[in-house]
């Protein structure tokens, strides 16, 4: 090591001079062991707290004199954790949790040897801008400031960084992680062979421009939300907030700053003249499981959607676990349960229904034609209601107009109703009065009689009939969304033990989280906080939480693993930020403009994002689980981008940005359980059933089966990183689907007509459109031998390769004999199945 | 910390780290690897509980839904009193400030008696309804709990409670934890399978795929549910005009292509994603054999009244035991149609018929292969039903006392357990939660419920949440 850095050095010196080792860092160290093992009993939550001790804060710790700071024989934390006497010795054997090891135990006495030094968590401190690290004569390329962090650190443990990967595997890379779909060859020809300097910063800025950019991170950012096309109890039945999906791709397509991304879709309706997007974003709110079933009591259902809001809000924007304190306070972090309810207090004024359908939702017009359609509608309307009312009002003032009113037939007689109109009592008591001595209200009361009943006005009531149902039948040619509507608050209540039965609790007005940052004083006037005054102080710069979050889960996206591998739990239980100062450095710099797309950038731009994920055994005996990023992460691709690539390989993808949700092949019977009403999955025809994955419907109590086996959720909570399994019904998909047979049969069509002459070229061909490679030697014979085997297979059974080739909805060529396409189909069917085809390396 | 709990720690540490990322068996392997260096085979799963924290009794279950919610005053409650008040107002006392579903706003709540007589059998006089023909046979290996309660008074929410612990979706499922603990002994089938199956009467209610999830355990340990119409495993058959051979011709090039790659760039994954279509492949031959009941004697269809694999109750109870014959962990039924708001009497009558022969068959099949000491039977609904009329011929959801059967391994046979009150509303005697049935079962396969656990989200989750007890009474 050649270019050690002064601190390094000064490190290394110190500790070839035998001095004492650096003190025990108390959030690394010492908090972890606290927590884990005492903060249950003796931490935030009052109720729980056992001896009246709590470890959590330094000041009751040294006054309750558990702990003596410099004096570990004195401290009772230590002599207690050390005891032999099962009576006396902590944790309390019957909490099961495993006594503290002989380490734990050293650095605890250490700790407080050194004075017991406390510090705050650090997602909950304010964020401030680390400086970036100084590397004098680098050995690696510096690209930008993160690779000074990335560096640093691995100049400090010894360890050297994976070399820049070559460039068929960057341009997948950075094309999966970008637009979640493969390079064409061509791409992947031209990347190759550009020379100039800044050509991988021009294939960045190209695949950020691309409209399916905004797709790929609508996939991240709708997990979080759980946005899915059905409520989620019982019935299950559709909801209409497909316009909020739109909206969610067009923001990242315009890289919209996440403060208004965050402000819109919280309280995008409190905005002042909401434009139609700013609505449709406020279907945030909507996204939420709700019930139609039978029996259900208002009661439990409301105080249900309040927790699930306050839970999504917590994940979502503060990265934590808020939903912890529903029943009590947080056992490690902060919270309180007075918290949690007035969070959800925040909320309480979305008016829904608790129990029931969610009904059809707002009209969002989304074309110029359907936008003047619906204005046009709208006032044919107006214009038939003002005609009514006229007419009525000259008829209610006429003389002798109601002379025959007995005798008016019913205009809405139904099944069982009168045949004449039923006059009402204060009716009749007015034309009893002579015409001149009746008040202005009066007549107003005879207008409005006259408006429903009077046969005169049959015609003009007809025209308004007329048009109310045309508005009606235009507007559902319109795309609806359950957008947020205000309305008057619900009551919240604190729920003791989260029993929504009991009412006993006191009654919450909204307000952030005590520990965290005040709101600003209510302006005059102003009798509560609202949706929008939380949306504002979550993007406020005094927030410690949103921008540490999201900038670790951006992260996340483009490395495999977080700074802070917790994705779900910030907080004093998760884990720590392997890179602290990177992490808040990367935070503020998101934090000053909000700007994702910069972000992203300069991540995709880092020297430590171009590295080869390829793990030498060294590294990965000094680091298996990468916590130093010393290498790059491979990972497979996401259920939806899996199926976008297989499409696109075989090139069927439907390239269509946007719109509503899609219904390809899906097993038939997948929804036998389904009830209320019982449903089949009726598949889409034509170039629809070809669209990308995240178009798909997505049914939360049956979500589409193969997007399942890969592991995608189903969205009725957050999910802030998605398990990635490996399992046999993965491989059962990807072999069987008709999706897939399909897009196999499609690629070997291609192939067929574009990859050459001859089987040596063709799989050269297929592979290469694949895997971004040309295939080695061994790998092409493999595939030669596989198709020569299925050659003569479907040559001596061609019935067999017709029903093959009867797969999907597009009919095989004629011009190409059906056991030569049954054999490369098979081919084919292999090739997509590779790891290496479904992988990001 | 001992050995044990350190390998624990440690193998639950990786898991919780697969969550985020990396297949679980990867991730073992490739401490395998670190080990031996060398590559390895990938190994089957074997659950994070390597020895057993209690003598296993049972190695797996088989778990009985009935679906809608089975009127335990209808089964195996009978209440004297309720039948002599029959007609008469419930008295306030009882049900006043209670939760209630489809009666809310309902001016007055009606006794409404048991519409069946009860018999009692065996040895240990074990209660249960007139109609029972022939569980009577074997009702001195039955513990019948009349004294379970539990939390959600709907159909969703009480499923997902009763599979997970908690009525707040995302958690793992009974059958995800135990395969997660213990992995599963089946070589070619997964560990944990759903069977379900309709009944006649119309009151179908939907049961969702989460009630089999994994929740934020790995996907590995979801329920894969087995379907006697259609597909038996979801893609489970070759594309038309591929027959077995050239399906294997394709998955040994794709296995062969991958090891090629694996060379180049040494991937766990890649070994794991290799073993994963060997498995696939097997399930493809092995899952089509099981769900055809060509090897079973006729006699033993005719016990089960099975008429063969056809999704009926007594087809899966077949089916589930040939399922635990293989090895599979956790075999969860769930028979639809027990929702009786109306018509009660006729209803249930339809449900015994259904229920009665196949499910006296599968204790005695399972006695007659030895198998019943090892399989560990629960038969119950998500909730039970109101002693208050609705409609003049139903019962309405209830969440305060209802009746679960169990049998098989560990269990005290001919044992009645708990009781409610006179009316059958509140369980009052040794009240049973859920949590308790978790943490019983869990106890039975050899697992301490309080130690299973896996960190998400900051905190150490388990199937009984903060709760549970195992009720010693029920154990032989």
């Amino acid at each position: 090591m050649r270019t050690l850095l002064p601190v390094a050095c000064a490190l290394l010196f110190a500790a070839s001079a035998g001095a004492a080792p650096p003190p025990v860092d108390f959030a690394r160290e010492v908090r972890p062991i606290l927590s884990g093992q005492c903060f249950q009993c003796h931490g935030p939550d009052e109720k729980a707290r056992k001896a009246k001790l709590r470890l959590d804060l330094r000041d009751e710790a040294i006054k309750s004199g558990t702990i003596v700071p410099g004096k570990p024989d004195e401290s009772e934390v230590i002599t207690r954790v050390c005891s032999t006497d099962p009576d006396a010795r902590m944790p309390p054997e019957k909490l099961k949790k495993p006594a503290l090891t002989p380490d734990q135990i050293a650095t605890l006495k250490r700790w407080v040897a050194e004075g017991a030094k406390y510090s705050d968590h650090w997602s909950f401190t304010k964020l401030t801008r680390p400086p970036v690290p100084e590397i004098q004569n680098p050995k690696f390329e510096i690209r930008n400031p993160i690779d000074n962090f990335i560096l640093y650190r691995l100049l400090r443990e010894g360890v050297e960084p994976s070399k820049e990967v070559d460039r068929v595997t960057l341009i997948r890379r950075l094309s999966f992680d970008l637009t979640g779909l493969p390079p064409t060859p061509e791409d992947v020809r031209a990347f190759v062979s550009d020379k100039s300097p800044n050509a991988y910063e021009k294939l960045v800025d190209k695949l950020l421009a691309s409209p399916h950019h905004g797709e790929r991170m609508a996939v991240w950012w709708l997990d979080l939300v759980r946005y899915a096309d059905t409520i989620g109890y019982h019935s299950d039945n559709p909801m209409n907030v497909y316009p909020y999906r739109d909206y969610v791709v067009r923001a990242f397509n315009a890289n919209m700053p996440f403060d208004q991304f965050t402000v819109e879709q919280l309280a995008g309706d409190l905005l002042p003249k909401p434009t139609k997007w700013q609505l449709v974003a406020s279907t945030y709110n909507r996204l939420l499981q709700t019930t139609e079933e039978g029996g259900s009591q208002a009661k439990e259902y409301e105080a249900k959607y309040a927790a699930d809001r306050v839970r999504n809000f917590g994940q979502v924007w503060l990265g934590g676990t808020l939903m912890c304190a529903e029943c009590h306070n947080h056992k490690f972090d902060p919270y309180t349960q007075a918290d949690f309810y007035s969070m959800a207090a925040f909320f309480a004024d979305i008016q829904e229904p608790a129990v029931g359908g969610r009904g059809p939702g707002t009209p969002i017009p989304m074309t110029a034609e359907q936008e003047a359609g619906v204005k046009r509608v709208a006032r044919d309307v107006l214009i038939a209601q003002a005609k009514l009312e006229a007419a009525a009002r000259v008829f209610a003032e006429s003389e002798d107009a109601f002379a025959n009113v007995e005798k008016w037939p019913n205009p809405n007689p139904g099944k069982k109703g009168p045949a004449n109109v039923v006059v009402p009592a204060d009716v009749k008591a007015i034309l009893a009065k002579p015409s001149d001595k009746r008040t202005p209200a009066e007549v107003g009361r005879l207008a409005q009689f006259a408006r429903d009943n009077a046969p005169d006005l049959n015609a003009d009531r007809a025209a308004l009939a007329t048009a109310t149902a045309a508005k009606t039948a235009f507007e559902n040619t319109v795309p609806r969304a359950l957008i947020t509507i205000a309305g008057a608050p619900r009551t919240v209540r604190v729920l003791p033990r989260g029993n929504w039965l009991d009412e006993s609790g006191p009654v919450m007005t909204p307000k952030t989280p005590g520990f965290l940052p005040p709101l600003p004083p209510l302006a005059a006037g102003r009798g509560r906080y609202n949706r929008l005054d939380l949306a504002r102080w979550t993007v406020s710069p005094e927030n410690p939480l949103t921008a540490r979050v999201t900038a670790n889960r951006l992260w996340r996206l483009f490395f495999g693993y977080g700074i802070a591998r917790s994705l779900e739990e910030s907080g004093v239980q998760g884990e720590l930020p392997t890179h602290p100062e990177l992490l808040d450095w990367l935070a503020s710099e998101f934090g000053k403009k909000w700007d994702v797309r910069h972000l992203v950038k300069l991540i995709v731009m880092s020297g430590a994002y171009r590295q080869s994920s390829v793990e030498t055994p060294a590294v990965r005996e000094r680091d298996p689980m990468n916590k130093l990023f010393a290498r790059q992460t491979r990972q497979r691709l996401d259920a939806e981008f899996i199926r976008d690539t297989a499409l696109s390989i075989g090139g069927l993808l439907n390239p269509t940005v946007g719109g509503p949700s899609v219904k390809p092949y899906q097993p038939p019977g997948y929804w036998a359980a389904l009830n209320f009403p019982p449903r089949e999955w009726q598949k889409d025809t034509g170039d629809k059933v070809y669209r990308r994955g995240m178009y798909t419907h997505w049914q939360r109590s049956f979500p589409h089966p193969a997007m399942v086996a890969l592991d995608a959720p189903s969205r009725e909570e957050c999910t802030c990183d998605r398990a990635k399994s490996n399992i046999p019904q993965q491989a059962l998909v990807l072999l069987n689907d008709p999706e897939f047979v399909e897009a196999a049969k499609a690629f070997a069509i291609k192939t067929i007509k574009e990859g050459g002459e001859g089987g040596t070229d063709r799989i050269q061909w297929a592979f290469e459109r694949a895997t971004g490679r040309k295939p080695k030697v061994g790998e092409a014979v493999i595939l030669i031998q596989l198709l020569r085997k299925h050659e003569k297979h479907f040559a001596d059974k061609p019935e067999e390769a017709k029903k093959l080739l009867s797969i999907g909805d597009t009919p095989p060529p004629k011009d190409v004999k059906p056991e030569e396409l049954a054999a490369w189909v098979s081919v084919c069917r292999a090739i997509l199945n590779l790891h290496e085809t479904i992988t990001r390396q | 910390m001992n050995l044990h709990a350190l390998r624990l720690h440690q193998r639950r540490t990786f898991l919780t780290q697969s969550c985020r990322g990396v297949g679980a068996l990867a991730l073992a392997s490739l401490l395998d690897r670190r080990a031996a260096a060398a590559p390895q085979k990938v190994e089957k799963w074997k659950g994070v509980v390597t020895k057993p924290h209690v003598p296993p009794k049972v190695k797996r279950v088989i778990f009985m839904v009935m679906a809608g919610g089975a009127s335990h005053l209808e089964l195996f409650d009978n209440k004297p009193e309720l039948a002599k008040r029959h007609g008469q107002q419930m008295p306030e006392s009882i049900t006043k400030g209670q939760p209630i579903a489809q009666l809310q706003g309902s001016a007055k709540l009606i006794c409404f008696g048991p519409q069946w007589g009860f018999k009692k059998h065996g040895k240990s006089g074990q209660e249960m309804n007139e109609l029972f023909v022939h569980l009577p046979e074997v009702a001195d290996d039955l513990c019948i709990v009349r004294s379970a309660k539990t939390e959600a008074i709907n159909h969703d929410p009480a499923h997902t409670f009763m599979n997970t612990g908690s009525t707040v979706s995302g958690r793992p499922s009974m059958g995800s934890w135990l395969t997660y603990g213990l992995g599963s002994e089946a070589d070619d089938l997964p560990g944990f399978v759903v069977l379900t199956s309709n009944g006649r009467g119309g009151q179908n209610q939907p049961i969702a795929a989460r009630q089999w999830a994994a929740g934020f355990l790995p996907g590995q340990f979801q329920g894969v549910q087995l379907r006697s119409k259609g597909d038996p495993v979801l893609y489970l058959p070759n594309p038309p005009g591929v027959e077995m051979g050239q399906q294997k011709d394709v998955i040994d090039a794709v296995a062969r292509l991958n090891e090629l790659q694996n060379a180049a760039v040494d991937d766990p994954e890649i070994a794991t994603r290799i073993a994963q279509y060997e498995l696939a492949f097997k399930m493809q031959t092995s899952v089509p054999a099981l769900m055809e009941f060509k090897d079973e004697p006729a006699k033993v269809l005719e016990m089960y009244g099975a008429k063969g694999p056809d999704g009926s109750f007594a087809g899966n109870c077949l089916l589930a035991r040939r399922l635990a014959q293989k090895g599979v962990r956790f075999i969860q039924l769930y028979h639809r149609d027990w929702d009786h708001h109306g018509g009660i009497k006729d209803g249930i009558k339809l449900k015994i018929e259904e229920v009665d022969r196949p499910l006296a068959a599968l204790v005695k099949d399972l006695k007659r292969l030895g198998m019943f000491e090892d399989t560990l039977l629960v038969f119950t609904g998500e909730f039970g039903r109101t002693p208050m009329s609705q409609g003049g011929s139903g019962r309405d959801h209830h969440m305060k006392g209802f009746s679960v059967l169990l049998a098989g391994g560990g269990i005290k046979g001919g044992l009645s357990h708990g009781a409610t009150d006179e009316f059958g509303y509140n369980a009052e005697e040794k009240v049973f939660p859920i949590h308790d049935l978790h943490a019983t079962m869990l106890h039975l396969m050899g697992i301490d419920h309080e130690r299973l656990t896996v960190k998400f989200q900051g905190r150490d989750y388990r199937l009984t949440d903060v709760h549970g007890h195992v009720v010693k009474d029920i154990l032989a």
